[in-house]
């Protein structure tokens, strides 16, 4: 059996990495550019699913930046993603004056993201570990509230006023609905599969910006305060710009998508950004591998297909087999409403079996194959 | 002119007085030492020099630039560089990898470069990563610039320390216990790499250190501390014979102690060898 399996791929082999590689990149991109074809034909009706795990994803990318490359335990991420989608529902909103273009607000959203990034980033300079947790977990919580508030917000000092009573946000019913953006006369409305495509090629991109910044100066900067920042600051890394430059990139990306999730849902509440999704972004950077591509995105999907697929089917399977064999309990179980159980099992899972992730990087499985793949050092050196 | 001055350096920790008015002068292209007894004051002052303590009081200047008080990343960027006692690589990056961040601040490219791809910054990278690999060779780890930090013997992970140290383009090295914990034959190799950084690429050295055979051998000039002030400093030979440093080392009176226990064990041994005739 080994022996055909080998024979099989002997061909694939005996090609030169780099066009293994090309290979395999065009065989995924390939899959997902025609994922909605399969969808339709299938009538299997997940696009829009999938578009939302991709939102995630870029989340999760984001996240990984500050978490994995720089080592910055950050619980409350989700407040970027909202401080972006606010800003974008608040730009275009019909109940302000505004309305401004989705292309130009997304800046806005990622620029407002950034600086509250570096607003958090400020004053937890000193804090690791625990603590900087702790602080970034209040300011979680901070936001959605906040944003609850300004449905109905007043500004002055004594009998000078400079605002009576606005309606930022509107409160608890949230924005709806928010401007939708068209691309060269392309209106991108309820059709989830222009939406794919558009979350798809920003994912792309996200990966690619990612992956980027891994490999440069800066990137490998974050690396060494993650690593010790005594030793860094001796090498001349400069800790303050360095953590507050994750900070500001991390939330850019956060906003980034916020924006696109916002414009895509058409309605935005403060209930969306709550904690869980915090937690959620995490779990995904951390089942897959903290601070490795790769890992966050197949974790990613990983979480969500057993969040939304396999949660809901087991639940199916286990009624049917409660309702032949008549155990009651079986009967009426809701798996779904156990996923937190799941999630926090298999973090502690992961966490006492498989420190490093799912996933883990390249240069870690380089070190555990060193004999075999000493030869293509060439290819891999960009 | 000096490379290194501190003037009347002083670092006080609430009542406890770690430095003393401490003068020292390192000349261009010396290997200098500074030795004292555990808790003499000695990473004190190192952690002055590269900016992790500011000194309560007393002036400090490399190569005529103020440097008391500045930052890490600043001290560095005007040409310090620096090993720590107990090895501290960036444990879960390559090799490689750590003699780039040391590269950090000779580099220029900024976030937007490294997104856009930009050429400057391609041709900075690759540049950036072939000095890397010439790094690593000079210090013997040639063939392992995409091994993990932590994954590389002991000695090799002293190497790779003074490598990183090297790729920030140092005017003056600090080495902090560059030898502890290694065995005969790696001491003996590290110090031929320290003579050799000195030699080849002039790079002043001054280090802490706990073995006399390294301090004697490799110094051209020795300071010694104790209780945080300097009790003697010269070349090995003259810091050998001073009994000052005789006491600091062994205890008060010592000196005069070994010399009549000398004489005690010759009386034996002669009488001794009287018995058995």
């Amino acid at each position: 059996m080994a022996q055909l399996w080998h024979s099989l791929t002997g061909p694939w082999r005996a090609l030169p990495v780099r066009q293994r590689k090309i290979l395999t990149w065009a065989f995924w991109i390939f899959l997902l550019l025609i994922f909605p074809f399969v969808d339709k034909m299938f009538k299997w009706g997940i696009v829009n699913d999938v578009t939302d795990v991709l939102v995630l994803v870029i989340l999760a990318l984001g996240l990984n930046i500050v978490v994995g490359y720089a080592g910055l335990l950050d619980l409350g991420y989700a407040a970027f993603f909202a401080i972006g989608a606010y800003t974008t529902g608040i730009l275009t909103w019909p109940g302000h004056p505004l309305q401004w273009n989705f292309w130009i607000v997304i800046w806005g959203a990622v620029i407002a993201a950034a600086f509250f990034g570096i607003i958090i980033g400020t004053p937890t300079l000193r804090l690791r570990g625990d603590y900087l947790a702790i602080v970034t977990l209040a300011f979680g919580e901070i936001v959605p509230v906040v944003i609850r508030n300004l449905g109905d917000l007043s500004i002055g000092i004594g009998p000078w006023h400079l605002l009576t009573n606005f309606n930022l946000t509107n409160g608890v019913q949230g924005l709806n609905p928010v401007g939708r953006p068209s691309l060269f006369g392309f209106r991108f409305s309820f059709d989830p599969t222009p939406w794919y495509y558009l979350i798809l090629l920003i994912a792309g991109l996200i990966i690619v910006a990612s992956a980027r910044l891994q490999n440069s100066r800066l990137g490998r900067a974050w690396m060494a305060l993650r690593e010790d920042e005594t030793a860094a600051a001796c090498m001349g890394v400069d800790p303050v710009r360095t953590k507050l430059s994750a900070f500001a990139i991390g939330a850019s990306f956060s906003g980034f998508s916020g924006a696109f999730y916002a414009a895509k849902l058409q309605a935005i509440f403060p209930e969306l950004f709550k904690f869980n999704l915090s937690v959620m972004i995490l779990c995904m950077v951390i089942l897959g591998g903290m601070g490795n591509i790769k890992g966050v995105v197949i974790g990613g999907m990983l979480l969500q297909l057993f969040d939304r697929v396999i949660l809901t089917q087991t639940t199916v399977l286990a009624r049917y087999v409660g309702q032949t064999l008549h155990i009651a309990p079986l009967e009426r179980i809701d798996l779904s409403l156990w996923r937190w159980f799941f999630f926090g099992l298999a973090m502690v899972v992961i966490m006492v079996l498989r420190p490093e992730g799912l996933f883990p990087s390249a240069a870690r499985r380089a070190e555990l194959h060193a004999t075999e793949e000493e030869t293509p050092q060439t290819a891999e050196s960009e | 002119m000096a490379l290194l001055e501190a003037r009347k350096i002083s670092k006080q920790f609430g009542g406890l007085t770690a430095v003393r008015e401490f003068d020292l002068d390192i000349e261009k292209g010396t290997i200098a030492s500074l030795i004292g007894p555990n808790g003499a004051g000695k990473t004190t002052f190192f952690n002055m020099v590269s900016g992790f303590y500011k000194p309560t009081s007393g002036r400090m200047l490399l190569d005529g630039k103020e440097i008391g008080g500045l930052r890490p990343s600043h001290a560095t960027a005007l040409g310090l560089g620096r090993t720590f006692q107990n090895i501290r690589l960036f444990s879960n990056m390559t090799a490689l990898e750590n003699v780039l961040v040391g590269m950090n601040c000779r580099l220029k490219s900024a976030w937007y470069g490294a997104l856009l791809r930009m050429p400057s910054v391609v041709h900075e990278e690759a540049k950036a990563r072939e000095r890397g690999r010439e790094l690593l060779a000079y210090v013997g780890l040639g063939a392992k610039g995409e091994v993990l930090a932590k994954n590389l013997a002991y000695g090799l992970q002293r190497r790779l320390e003074i490598a990183r140290a090297l790729a920030t383009n140092p005017k003056l090295m600090l080495l902090d216990e560059p030898t502890a914990g290694m065995n005969p034959q790696e001491t003996v190799d590290a110090m031929a790499l320290i003579k050799r950084v000195r030699d080849e690429l002039g790079i002043t050295i001054l280090l802490i250190e706990h073995d006399m055979k390294v301090v004697m051998s490799i110094s051209e000039y020795i300071t010694v501390l104790d209780y945080g002030a300097k009790i003697a400093e010269g070349t090995p030979e003259q810091v050998r014979a001073d009994p000052k440093v005789i006491e600091a080392y062994l205890g008060k009176g010592v000196s005069a102690g070994i010399r009549r226990a000398k004489q005690k064990v010759a009386a034996e041994t002669e009488s001794e060898e009287n018995g058995t005739a």
